[in-house]
């Protein structure tokens, strides 16, 4: 190939094969990585990545093969060691500690202390240079998704890496932040750095990446030149079936009733940096699926909540359900009424990991008629609405007396999906609907939206995924900083235009601050 | 670097979870045999005396009943709470706020007959310690007051009204000055329902107890909330599950327990208010909810054994002439090697195969 020719390859790995309980995670994987090669892996989840890469890091030894690292073999027996190589590493989960603040959280990752104003003056630098921007006194605790993954990326490129690896890094970027990330990527690659990019955006991966390694079951199954391949031929390697995802027709809405409907909802921030909504309007029509697009951080979560009733507003008539104000309501209340929520955050607000399918599903069915007779719960009906979402949904699990922190992401999603859908709501909020699942589970769980919305039921989809929102919405709207434009048709915006929203523009001036 | 690792488990152990409670009451025995030697003491001699002796007879075994009967009545309520993430550490100040609660109604009522006596003692006693549990439960509620201090600093309070009280207005006038209450009467004391033992009606309703609060966290929507709530206090805001009314529950319902102890205390084997009606039996409770797992069933098994510890220590003394502090010592050791057991639930201690070549010192060139 091209890149590299006459230099030893900057990463081999040879026969790496790593066994766990009942499973065998990474088989004999070879994969090579050459200078200033941008290298996708590919894969389900569950597919073996993950392990790859910590091996890579040295977080998890292999019980076979070799890794060579500039032509020399190596072992890597601690991150501490894989820094030291040159390697720097962007996790999907977050390693991050959550009482910390931004700067602390770097810190932590740094083989050396520079001092705290040297150390912002070199982030205000690279912050500049990839369009990461950060507070950096701001405890990781009260940050989005998004903002976490900034810092993890930041920490990286401080180390000026010679293997940088990046997992899911673009899932909660705005489009024109990934593009200036991929500028930023392309610009490394060409200093001669190579990058090991792992992300289901299968669109991504053609446009960017010079080679990729496809995973399946543990094993290679093909390293093929994106370039040369489609998303939908690079989804078939993966799953190895295709991967069907649904067409959306936009219905006729105007004579549609009004389902949900906020009108002017605001509501202050209940803790240190989350968002206020302010005057959020929104119509909500059966069989409409209205999108909410905007970056990590601008109220989603907030919004989500004040929808669910997890916090009640301060007037009952800011949010109408079925033409009933309900904005005093709790959430079991709501739900009677026919909505159903599903929060961003699978594992301890969606689910409870500790917790057997049969549990996770009376979590949000027991408002539900025949769940629960005189106070005691009827768990053969529960047990048996489980099933039913286990078989409907596809849900890859041994049975449903298994705790919910055992399924992979995809299964689990797919599951509280599921769980939701299976109690006929007329109105669906989803928050991230298919962040981090693999892209048969993402098919599935689109499928299943779009098919809710041509039953009759209004889908309200948040997600920062701007392909799936222009893919599977009929409008779309743009949070930002807590506030909410007007729904446009998804036919009658362009992608510039929804990103110069999620960007700010187009709010008007940023108003003065109120009392305080 | 070769030898053991200590690794995390990709999933908690099925089987330490059970198995550490015996293994550690295992511990405790081997770590009391080697204690016993060194003070001095024939091993042999003092485990029968600690272990043996005072179960051998009907009595002995009514007295194991007299000890559990307030540790699994406290500790069912405590494991509850403790599992819906409520802290109630102050169940001992609760059960003297029951004792006080009883004992004003029995030496209110001195003097008179009826059968109403006993049961208005109870109630009282009940009464009194959900009132003291409330305190924390509404500092924590409305302004977010951690329980675990609250509860634990109102034990102290309640432990001088109850000094203050036997000294002052409840001393008994016909009592040559001693700090202490007059005998309750016969229609002010628990009835015994073994001839020949002490063992009082409190026994059936501590068994009450764990049935019912098995059936709660087992059966019911409200149990189901509670562990939701310890598990995962997001997901139980989520699903429509008030944190604020679960926190109150949980210390009406420990507090409660805790009172109904103190009372059966006073009015069963003590039968008068003393400047002190318990040996610890609500801090004590804590160690029995952890050692029976936060489960009923576990709570009632715990609770014997614990009982245990606390008759065979005052036998050991007698017999074997061990120090009063063995008992301590023995209960501290219990809980020090649960919470040693407990750590093999989640991590495991591995042989590390052969350390393979160290790395070759790469060129950082940075």
């Amino acid at each position: 190939m091209e890149m590299g020719a006459g230099r030893p390859p900057r990463l081999e790995l040879c026969g790496i094969t790593k066994r766990f309980p009942g499973v065998v995670a990474n088989d004999s994987v070879d994969l090579t990585v050459r200078p200033g090669e941008i290298h996708a892996l590919l894969g389900e989840n569950g597919a073996g990545k993950s392990t790859l890469v910590k091996i890579l890091y040295g977080v998890l030894r292999p019980d076979a093969g070799e890794i060579r690292f500039e032509g020399r073999p190596v072992v890597i027996r601690s991150p501490h060691d894989a820094r030291r190589l040159g390697i720097g590493m962007v996790f999907q989960h977050f390693t991050l500690f959550e009482a910390l603040d931004v700067a602390e959280n770097i810190a932590l990752g740094l083989e050396w202390w520079p001092g705290r104003r040297e150390l912002a003056r070199r982030l205000a630098q690279l912050a500049e240079r990839y369009g990461l921007e950060l507070d950096l006194a701001r405890t990781v605790h009260d940050l989005s998704a998004g903002e976490r993954q900034r810092i993890e990326i930041l920490r990286c490129l401080l180390q000026e890496p010679k293997l940088l690896v990046l997992d899911e890094p673009t899932s909660v970027l705005t489009p024109q932040e990934a593009d200036r990330l991929f500028v930023t990527l392309r610009r490394l690659a060409a200093e001669g750095r190579s990058i090991l990019y792992i992300s289901h955006r299968l669109e991504e991966v053609v446009e960017l990446c010079h080679r990729a390694t496809v995973l399946r079951a543990g094993r290679v199954v093909a390293t093929v030149d994106p370039r040369a391949e489609t998303p939908a031929s690079l989804a078939r390697l993966m799953v190895g079936d295709d991967v069907r995802e649904p067409e959306r027709r936009h219905p006729d809405l105007e004579a549609a009733p009004v389902r949900l409907r906020a009108h002017a909802l605001s509501l202050p921030p209940d803790r240190p940096h989350a968002v206020a909504l302010e005057e959020i309007s929104l119509e909500l029509r059966a069989g409409e699926i209205l999108g909410i697009a905007g970056v990590a951080g601008n109220g989603q979560r907030e919004l989500v909540e004040a929808l669910a009733g997890e916090r009640l507003l301060p007037q009952a008539g800011m949010l109408e359900l079925m033409g009933e104000p309900v904005g005093r309501l709790g959430p079991a209340a709501r739900r009677r009424l026919g909505l159903a929520v599903l929060p961003e955050e699978r594992l301890g607000h969606a689910a409870v990991g500790a917790m057997d399918l049969v549990d996770n599903t009376l979590l949000t069915a027991w408002p539900q008629p025949g769940m629960v007779r005189h106070g005691t719960i009827r768990r053969r009906q529960v047990a048996a609405l489980a099933a039913t979402v286990v078989e409907r949904f596809r849900v890859r699990t041994p049975g449903l007396e298994v705790p919910a922190a055992a399924l992979s992401g995809g299964n689990l999603q797919r599951f509280v999906v599921g769980r939701e859908i299976a109690q006929k709501p007329k109105v669906l909020v989803v928050d991230q609907p298919t962040w981090g699942v693999d892209a048969g589970a993402a098919a599935a769980i689109h499928r299943a939206l779009v098919a809710l919305a041509e039953e009759g039921a209004a889908v309200l989809l948040v997600s920062q995924d701007l392909d799936e929102i222009l893919r599977f919405c009929d409008r779309v709207a743009v949070l930002y900083r807590g506030r909410l434009s007007a729904p446009m048709p998804v036919g009658e915006v362009t992608l510039e235009r929804l990103g110069l929203l999620m960007g700010g523009a187009g709010f008007g001036t940023v108003r003065a601050e109120t009392v305080s | 670097m070769s030898g053991w690792v200590v690794e995390r488990r990709p999933q908690p152990s099925r089987l330490w979870r059970w198995a550490a409670p015996p293994v550690a009451l295992l511990a405790t025995l081997a770590a009391g045999l080697v204690l016993f030697a060194l003070l001095g003491h024939d091993p042999g001699a003092a485990l029968t005396a600690y272990f043996i002796t005072p179960v051998a007879s009907l009595y002995g075994l009514g007295e194991l009943g007299v000890k559990a009967t307030p540790l699994v009545l406290i500790a069912t309520g405590l494991a509850l709470g403790f599992r819906a993430g409520v802290w109630n550490i102050g169940a001992e100040g609760q059960l003297i706020m029951g004792a006080i609660g009883a004992g004003l109604v029995a030496l209110a009522s001195w003097g008179l007959e009826g059968s109403w006596i006993f049961p208005t003692m109870l109630l009282a006693g009940t009464a009194f310690g959900i009132l003291w549990a409330l305190v924390p439960a509404e500092l924590r509620v409305r302004l977010g007051v951690n329980e675990i201090l609250v509860s634990l600093m109102l034990v102290y309070v309640a432990d001088l009204l109850l000094k203050a009280l036997v000294f002052g207005p409840l001393k008994d006038p016909e009592g040559f000055g001693f700090p202490q209450s007059r005998l309750f009467e016969e229609p002010a004391l628990a009835p015994v329902i073994l001839a020949g033992t002490r063992l009082h009606v409190g026994a059936l309703f501590a068994l009450l107890a764990v049935a019912l609060a098995w059936w709660f966290t087992a059966r019911t929507l409200q149990g189901f909330a509670w562990r939701v709530e310890g598990l995962a206090p997001r997901a139980a805001r989520y699903a429509g599950f008030a944190e604020g009314r679960i926190v109150r529950y949980a210390f009406i319902l420990s507090g409660g327990l805790a009172g109904l102890a103190g009372a059966l205390e006073v009015a069963g084997p003590i039968g008068q208010l003393l400047p002190s009606v318990s040996p610890g039996y609500g801090f004590t409770a804590i160690i029995v909810a952890f050692l029976g797992r936060l489960h009923p069933l576990g709570v009632l098994l715990a609770g014997l054994v614990v009982a245990l510890s606390y008759i065979g220590g005052e036998n050991a003394q007698i017999e074997v002439g061990l120090p009063e502090a063995v008992t301590g010592v023995f209960q501290g050791l219990l809980l020090f090697f649960l919470l040693a057991a407990e750590f093999l639930v989640h991590y495991r201690i591995r042989r590390r195969e052969r350390p393979p070549a160290p790395a070759s010192s790469p060129n950082t060139a940075r």
